[in-house]
């Protein structure tokens, strides 16, 4: 079982990756749980299975693309039903910022 | 108040009151609307509970000349798209999320005419093993009010074993139907990988989770799994059943081989759990099945490498819930932190848990370490299970290594909490069919068995189970819920 | 190659990463129609949308165009592709993960050449199938850039249009071989029908990794990448200017720093762009919700054998028989042209005056009237019509332009109709020509004196007379003739 402690520079690294906003306190609860949990996963890390193929998709190829026919999308209104913030026509965001 | 008693009724039996007259399908669901209103203040299982969008609906049913399950009750699990329905995955971020359309598990269940009594709660998007995880409280456990109901699909268990629904759909992605069903004392399927349509369902690992019935009889759970094991053209991985499901009979078990990894019970299983499981054994061999060992060597490490596929697969699965489109939004001055704020504030300690797990598993430098080494340990443990089911129909194992825990118990120990799906996940990285039974109780508290088969082998399994069942005489009802209790 | 961009000991190293929009009715993982241009958010579904629980399902023929294309560029194709997930937060992108492929493209290595006494070939990494990401309209900032931007409206009406990204190994040595290449490319998949390929419209997009080294090393400089050029001069006055920007930093001693890059065709200067991930960390994995897409051998065969005429082997072609380079090359890279021109060869019998009448007076046409060959009223039957009374010697080449024009202005008419109409036709006989040369040669009497004085070419000046006369109808060669015969009696 080899030891992989997080540090509070890695987790706000992740953290900054997945775009969660965490306070002190969070990083330091995550590093404690993240390294625990990382400990035991690394159980698999040592099996020296080097040359088994990895499961790539969870069942084999079928037929499974679609025909090209096109069909109308939704009334414009169904689309912004949802949108914290619509626009007359769309998706209003806060600038990309600097 | 309705005269009709629904505390153990079976949906089977409750279609035979309706094709017979005996009552409406608005009466039924009436009778549902008020047990859920008498008991599930203590319960929660529901998050959402529309009373006169039910009854209309019902009504409807009631107006045409239905068929075998139209105007039926049901509960879905609040990770089901329902349209125009309040939908939340159990989390803050979604929370006032107004689906545009159905999944098509629930279209399906519409087709067949049956009544949605509500959206069931659930560890918030499906992470989790006791519903304690969900945004909006815990779900308690109808036989031990003190107790989890299991998870994620907590809710949709809680329900049925309440008598607030005949029966429900779950979602299982690492057991999140059977664990649940096993501690609320039901039956619950998890079907084969791309046989149920995950379209509508609110993703958490792709390549994991299928949607399965949860009922008080396999007969009912087979039923069910009638309605929505269907192919689809919206879920590129799903094609359907190979078979049409057929609703067993109880009957005798000759000629059929059950594998036990007695090497995965050495460790964690409490005694009771154990003596149950022990007990279905002789009753199997009393059926006329035969009873061998088998090697599942590689199962040990399903925990490990679950626990990297699927936080993965869900990292990427929640980066929607930005902000942008639908769901909750912090404020902030720029696209970047307005991302942070939200996510922040919307997701709860489980699913950042699991987010950042999967992000890091994922990210440069790690991604051959934790990620294809877990692909890895995947395709031995299909292996295991394939040259397994060369020797036997059927394995057979506990659902759960232990009966419902304590509200709070597992809270503090992620590990512990994830430690209790060490007999279900290793079924979901296989993508293989298994089912989950009630198999007594051990200290008062319902026991399990499972039941897991090769692909596609859900007929096999449902037969089985309904043969166990019969013998089993389990009663489906907790105490502190039978009537005038 | 053309002259390779060499300066001061130092050579250009290019690649291209060129995106092509397919013109599918759908779009690329939803049933939304494919369409540019209509209301803002009219085309989307849950899909478009990323809405919880919706799932991606692949267009075959996004998956058929994107093979043909393949073939089309030479390159191998797999027998098992697979999707990916690039993971990315930014508001254009609806999942925060596009769908693309990353080590199982649909379309592997190839070699693609660029024919002509000076051509090259260039190698194809990959052609990788994906997903567009959406529209960001910036208010406030100046000129729609984001910079100073008060905020964004998404348009989630381009996410999800099929995208095939061609990548191509760093084998372009000058801007000019860049734009030769892409030139060519774009015909490639114009001529497949795959892509309406219009730069203008963003249905093609080109990105450039540029770098210098010293010349006759093996070694890679350090490259940077300009993004998006919207036009074919752009891309060249882009990798130019990046170019000599990379010579001054070379010589100046400083370091080229790895960053993408702006170019502003404007005022012809480069500025960095902020990366959309900063770390890029991408974070590929299979995409769980899309099976392996399988090809199987004979499906490949079938779909190369109906592949149309392509532009490069119709550089060939042409070439072989005799037309010049540039014209071989203008005619294999507009497939209508090209049409056009092999309909009136046929009828012709002769490829070469067909060619000239394609490129000369049927260009000059379509170009004023901004007509496409297929739309224009001078058919190849009529303009073989009209070849036949030259060829003849019915009427000569100042005729032959007059009666062209006539057919452009009116369809229904004829060639021969106009002839007639007109009175076109030459004045041929001796007895005709000898009338004018007479009339000619009597009214200029000092000219006369100077050809028979040595002034060989007063000639042309007494042709110029007769033609005059004739009212351009002399034919040039019988008249040159008789008036030489006539001089040296
Ligand atoms: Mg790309
Ligand atoms: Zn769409």
């Amino acid at each position: 079982m080899s030891g992989v402690e997080l540090t509070a520079d890695e987790v706000r690294h992740v953290a900054a990756l997945a775009r969660l906003g965490l306070d002190d306190a969070e990083v330091e609860r995550l590093g404690r749980e993240l390294t625990s949990i990382l400990a035991h996963v690394n159980t698999i890390a040592a099996l020296p299975i080097a040359d088994v193929p990895p499961t790539k998709h969870s069942r084999d190829s079928a037929d499974s693309l679609r025909p090209d026919v096109a069909r109308p999308g939704l009334p414009r209104e169904d689309a912004l039903r949802n949108a914290p913030d619509p626009s007359a026509d769309g998706f209003r965001v806060p600038p990309i910022g600097a | 108040m309705s005269g009709i008693d629904v505390i153990g009724l079976t949906a089977e039996r409750a279609m035979g009151m309706l094709r017979a007259g005996e009552c409406t399908s608005e009466e039924l669901t009436q009778a549902y609307l008020d047990r859920i209103a008498a008991v599930d203040g203590d319960v929660h299982a529901y998050l959402h509970v529309d009373a006169e969008r039910s009854l209309a609906a019902a009504r409807a049913q009631d107006a045409v000349a239905g068929d075998a399950l139209s105007g039926v009750p049901i509960a879905y699990k609040d990770l089901l798209s329902t349209k125009d329905v309040p939908t939340t995955a159990g989390s803050r971020i979604l929370e006032g999320f107004v689906p545009i359309d159905d999944a098509d598990v629930v279209a399906r269940g519409n087709e067949a005419g049956l009544v949605s009594l509500g959206k069931t709660n659930l560890d918030e998007f499906a992470m989790g093993s006791s519903t304690e995880h969900s945004a909006y409280g815990p779900t308690r456990n109808p036989w031990d009010l003190t107790r989890v109901p299991g998870g994620s699909s907590g809710g949709s268990a809680a329900v049925v074993a309440a008598g607030c629904a005949p029966w429900s759909l779950g979602t299982d992605t690492g057991g999140s139907i059977r664990q649940p069903a096993a501690f609320c004392g039901l039956v619950g399927l998890m079907p084969t990988y791309g046989t149920v349509s995950r379209f509508g369902v609110i993703a958490f690992a792709s390549s994991l989770e299928q949607v399965g019935p949860m009922a008080l009889t396999v007969r009912d759970a087979a039923l069910l799994h009638q309605v929505i094991a269907r192919d689809t053209d919206r879920d590129a991985t799903c094609t359907g059943p190979r078979e049409p499901i057929v609703v067993p009979d109880a009957g005798r078990l000759d000629g059929i081989t059950f594998g036990v990894p007695r090497a995965e019970l050495e460790e964690g299983v409490e005694p009771g759990i154990r003596a149950r499981f022990d007990e279905s054994l002789a009753i199997a061999t009393a059926l006329g099945a035969t009873i061998v060992d088998v090697e599942l060597p590689y199962s040990r490490h399903g925990l490990a490498a679950y626990y990297v596929i699927a936080p993965a697969e869900a990292s990427a699965n929640l980066s929607r819930f930005d902000g942008v489109r639908y769901g909750l939004r912090v404020d902030a001055p720029d696209v970047r932190s307005m991302y942070e704020a939200t996510r922040d504030a919307g997701f709860g300690p489980e699913v950042k848990r699991r987010i950042m797990i999967g992000t890091y598993a994922l990210s440069a430098g790690y991604h051959d370490a934790y990620y294809v080494q877990a692909q890895r340990v995947r395709t031995l443990i299909r292996q295991d299970f394939d040259t397994a089911f060369q020797g036997v129909d059927a394995i057979l194992l506990p659902t759960a290594p232990t009966t419902a825990f304590p509200i709070g118990a597992r809270l503090d120990d992620p590990l512990a909490m994830y430690a209790n799906d060490i007999f279900t996940l290793p079924v979901n990285l296989a993508g293989i069919p298994a089912l989950s039974l009630p198999n007594g109780l051990s200290d008062g508290l319902p026991s399990s068995l499972q039941i897991i088969g090769p692909a596609h082998s859900e007929n096999l399994l449902l037969r089985l189970g309904a043969a166990f069942e019969a013998e089993h005489a389990f009663d489906v009802v907790p105490p502190s819920m039978r009537s005038g209790a | 190659m053309s002259a390779p961009w060499q300066r001061d000991g130092y050579e250009a190293v290019i690649g291209l990463e060129i995106h092509v929009q397919l013109n599918t009715a759908s779009k690329m993982f939803c049933s939304c129609p494919n369409n540019f241009g209509d209301e803002p958010n009219t085309n989307v579904c849950m899909v478009c949308l990323a809405h919880p629980g919706a799932l991606p399902v692949a267009n075959a023929e996004a998956v058929r165009q994107s093979v043909r294309v393949g073939l089309a560029l030479g390159c191998q194709i797999p027998d098992v592709s697979e999707f990916s997930r690039k993971q990315y937060f930014y508001p254009d992108s609806p999942k925060a993960y596009q769908i693309s492929q990353y080590d199982q493209p649909l379309c592997g290595e190839g070699i693609f050449r660029v024919p002509g006494a000076d051509g090259f070939t260039v190698r194809l990494t990959r052609a990788h199938l994906e997903e567009d990401a959406a529209k960001m309209i910036h208010a406030g900032g100046e000129g729609g850039r984001i910079s100073g931007s008060a905020g964004s409206v998404v348009d989630f009406n381009r996410v999800g249009t099929p995208l095939l990204e061609i990548v191509t190994e760093p084998d372009i040595r000058s801007p000019e071989d860049a734009r030769r290449f892409l030139t060519l490319l774009r015909a490639t998949v114009i001529a497949i029908g795959a892509s309406e390929c219009d730069m203008e419209k963003g249905s093609l997009r080109a990105d450039a990794n540029v770098s210098i080294r010293p010349i006759g090393s093996t070694e890679y400089g350090t490259k940077t990448e300009l993004k998006n050029m919207n036009s074919f001069r752009f891309l060249e006055r882009g990798v130019e200017a990046e170019l000599e920007r990379q010579l001054g930093l070379v010589q100046a001693g400083e370091r080229i720093d790895q960053e993408t890059l702006h170019f502003d065709p404007t005022t012809g200067t480069l500025s960095s762009l902020r990366s959309k991930e900063q770390a890029h960390d991408y974070r590929y994995f299979p995409e769980p919700d899309l099976l392996p897409v399988t090809q199987d051998q004979e499906s490949l065969a079938a779909l190369a054998g109906h592949l149309p005429e392509l532009p490069v082997a119709r550089f060939d072609r042409l070439s072989e028989a005799g037309l010049v380079e540039a014209t071989a090359l203008v005619l294999a890279t507009d497939t209508g042209l090209a049409a056009y021109l092999d309909d009136l060869a046929l009828r012709t019998g002769d490829l070469k005056i067909a060619a000239n009448w394609v490129m000369g007076e049927l260009q000059a046409h379509l170009n004023a009237d901004a007509l496409s060959a297929v739309q224009s009223p001078v058919t190849p039957e009529r303009l073989a019509a009209l070849i036949a009374l030259v060829v003849d010697g019915t009427i000569n080449q100042t005729a032959a332009k007059e009666v062209f024009a006539a057919l452009v202005a009116d369809p229904a008419a004829t060639a021969a109709g106009v002839v007639q109409d007109r009175n076109l036709a030459q004045v041929g006989g001796d007895d005709a020509l000898g009338e004018i040369i007479d009339a000619v040669l009597a009214a200029h009497p000092d000219e006369v004196e100077a050809f028979r004085g040595g002034r060989e070419q007063v000639i042309g000046f007494l042709v110029g007379q007769c033609m005059k006369q004739s009212g351009g109808r002399a034919d040039a060669k019988a008249l040159q003739g008789l008036l030489r015969a006539r001089l040296s009696s």
